[in-house]
């Protein structure tokens, strides 16, 4: 009896590890696949079908295209400096009012609150969005991705909840001594609050390094454009003949094939190697998100 | 007690009038009130606005007359588009792909979640966690160049699916196959990371069910089929609601990384229809129209799923 159930938990153990090392094959191997392709010489790669187990040949002929890319570098760095001040703009705008909103006695509070919650469930979609983002004028500019976006209000909900959890009394002496709301704010608050400050600003980070889309509709100009958008043209238009200049269209077509892997390790290496690190952060924003519903 | 406890206390606040709280709340609370300025701007020029804009939807927008000036035209908007060919196809694209994705994603989490919960050894565990949520972390933009490249004629997953009899065709090129791709590469791309919720409820379980279970010999299985399942539900419900609320918000930016003329019998939804006909194709007005009917769609959908969810699970979001 007793050995029976040994070895029907060996057995439930053995078929949920199998499976879970299945599901590890099936998440990892297309990075991998994507890695080998890229460090793969091009002709050889453009003749094989199926698998890689490793990269077929070896040649960084890819890597040379993509780093003399100048729309690889020029967007690299808009990216970054959307991200910059994009998420400072973020946090700035969204601590402060988390800090009003999270005050007791302020009258007009709930009439903020219902204002700002309610975006969340309706919005004037998205001609109305492109016609006043034209209106103010910030068409072709960069700040067209930043400003916009100025405020998450699901990220602003949750810091309002983090910041009405920090004990008022904190605060009280602070007050006796004079000092004023963006003094407690920044003085006391902003301390308390580190773990959900890195919440937001990762989350803010994500949103900012993925975004597209608006920048597709808003940006005309290509000096312009964010890493994603020129990826786009990249991976999904296929345009990489630029790249592969000085050889013939066959070539072209080989040589495009391993720059396009290139370019996705290129644009997500940096953050598969930062996010280990960054990734309990990840978890309790989750569960901070979670709480609020 | 705080120094201004009286002020704004019971006793005193009865012979207020609106107009002496009103000053006094300004006085006392004026920085709070200059601190909100740039955050109200920001909701009234990027949120509000645009609600006002919406009412091109009733007119015949054109950039020279601007928002005021264009002439009215009323319902005509709306009239054209449920009368079109499109309405059925983009409603029943955004309403199937929905569908698909509660049947086939919202369950995969879970699972993953109770598989994990099985594990006994820590260092698996935290292994299998970490690379399950990696895919969550790649953009969307390298995860459709991703998916279009594999799914190529030459690409390894045409590859694979060729060796099982498949034809080879580019597979981003056939009608049938752009959901199962679609929803495919959400749960690859989602399972780990929407599993952290679940995992996190997991915790919460009374371990003392388990132990009176092992001692009425209850196997692995019936423990995770009897105890945990049950004891995650109420997560389970809250995260279902949630979706249904959802259910016309499709992830329109793969979709139009992903879709091309020859899959829009499929793939086309509303919000991807919206901004061809809009921005690629400058009907301003008519695709405010069916912009503003997939919002009030979408609104009635999360008040009656916070309704319902109220009546029967007595949780809800107001």
């Amino acid at each position: 009896m007793h050995a029976e159930t040994g070895l029907r938990n060996k057995i439930f153990d053995y078929t949920i590890n199998t499976m879970l090392i299945l599901l590890v094959i099936v998440t990892l191997y297309p990075l991998l696949y994507v890695l080998f392709a890229s460090f793969s010489d091009s002709a050889q790669l453009v003749a094989n079908k199926g698998f890689l187990w490793k990269p077929l040949g070896f040649s960084l002929e890819a890597y040379q295209s993509v780093f003399s890319n100048p729309g690889i570098l020029k967007g690299y760095g808009n990216t970054l400096f959307i991200l910059v001040f994009g998420v400072t703009l973020n946090m700035l705008l969204t601590s402060m009012a988390a800090y009003v909103l999270s005050r007791r006695n302020v009258m007009w509070n709930s009439a903020f609150t219902l204002l700002i919650v309610f975006t969340m469930f309706f919005h004037g979609g998205l001609i109305p969005m492109y016609l006043i983002v034209k209106g103010v004028g910030l068409i072709d500019s960069i700040w067209a991705t930043i400003i916009p976006f100025a405020v998450s209000t699901f990220n602003l909900i949750i810091m309002r909840t983090a910041f009405s959890a920090i004990p008022e009394s904190l605060e009280e002496s602070a007050k006796i001594d004079g000092a004023n709301h963006l003094t407690i704010l920044f003085r006391i608050v902003l301390p308390l609050s580190k773990p959900v400050i890195a919440v937001m600003v990762l989350y803010y980070a994500v949103e900012k390094w993925n975004a597209w889309f608006y920048a597709s509709i808003f940006l005309k100009d290509r000096n312009l454009f964010p890493l994603q958008l020129i990826l786009r043209e990249i991976l999904i238009s296929n345009s990489t003949d630029s790249m592969a200049t000085g050889a013939s269209s066959a070539d072209q077509f080989m040589i495009g094939e391993t720059i396009k892997y290139a370019t996705i390790i290129v644009a997500t290496l940096p953050i598969l190697c930062v996010y280990p690190f960054v990734q309990k952060y990840f978890e309790k924003g989750v569960m901070i998100g979670a709480v609020k519903g | 007690m705080t120094k201004l406890a009286p002020m704004t206390g019971v006793q005193t606040s009865v012979n207020n009038s609106f107009k002496q709280r009103f000053i006094r709340d300004f006085k006392l609370n004026r920085l709070l009130y200059i601190m909100m300025i740039p955050v109200i701007l920001y909701y009234v020029v990027f949120h509000y606005a645009p609600m006002y804009g919406a009412i091109i939807a009733f007119k015949d927008f054109s950039p020279m007359k601007g928002i005021m000036g264009s002439d009215w035209v009323g319902l005509q908007h709306f009239r054209d588009f449920f009368s079109s060919y499109y309405f059925w196809r983009i409603l029943g694209n955004t309403v199937l792909i929905s569908v698909y994705s509660i049947l086939f994603m919202f369950p995969a989490p879970i699972i993953l979640a109770l598989l994990i919960n099985e594990v006994r050894n820590q260092t698996f565990k935290r292994v299998v966690q970490t690379f399950s949520y990696m895919p969550y972390f790649i953009s969307l933009v390298v995860i459709c160049g991703m998916i279009t490249d594999f799914t190529n004629s030459n690409g390894v997953i045409n590859t694979l699916f060729s060796w099982l009899g498949y034809d080879g065709a580019a597979m981003l090129q056939k009608p049938g196959l752009f959901r199962p791709i679609y929803i495919l590469s959400e749960i690859w791309q989602k399972i780990g990371w929407e599993s952290i919720i679940y995992i996190a409820a997991l915790a919460g379980i009374d371990q003392e069910q388990y132990e009176a279970a092992r001692i009425d010999g209850a196997s692995r299985l019936k423990q995770m089929l009897h105890i945990t399942l049950p004891g995650i539900l109420p997560t389970i419900t809250i995260m279902f609601i949630l979706r249904m609320g959802n259910m016309l918000n499709v992830g329109f930016e793969k979709i139009i990384l992903l879709y091309n003329p020859v899959t829009y019998e499929t793939a086309d939804v509303i919000s991807s229809f919206v901004y061809r006909k809009g921005l690629l194709e400058f009907g301003w007005s008519y695709s405010s129209a069916v912009g503003l009917f997939n919002s009030v769609v979408n609104l009635i959908l999360l008040i009656s799923a916070n309704y319902i969810s109220r009546r029967v699970n007595k949780t809800s979001l107001w």
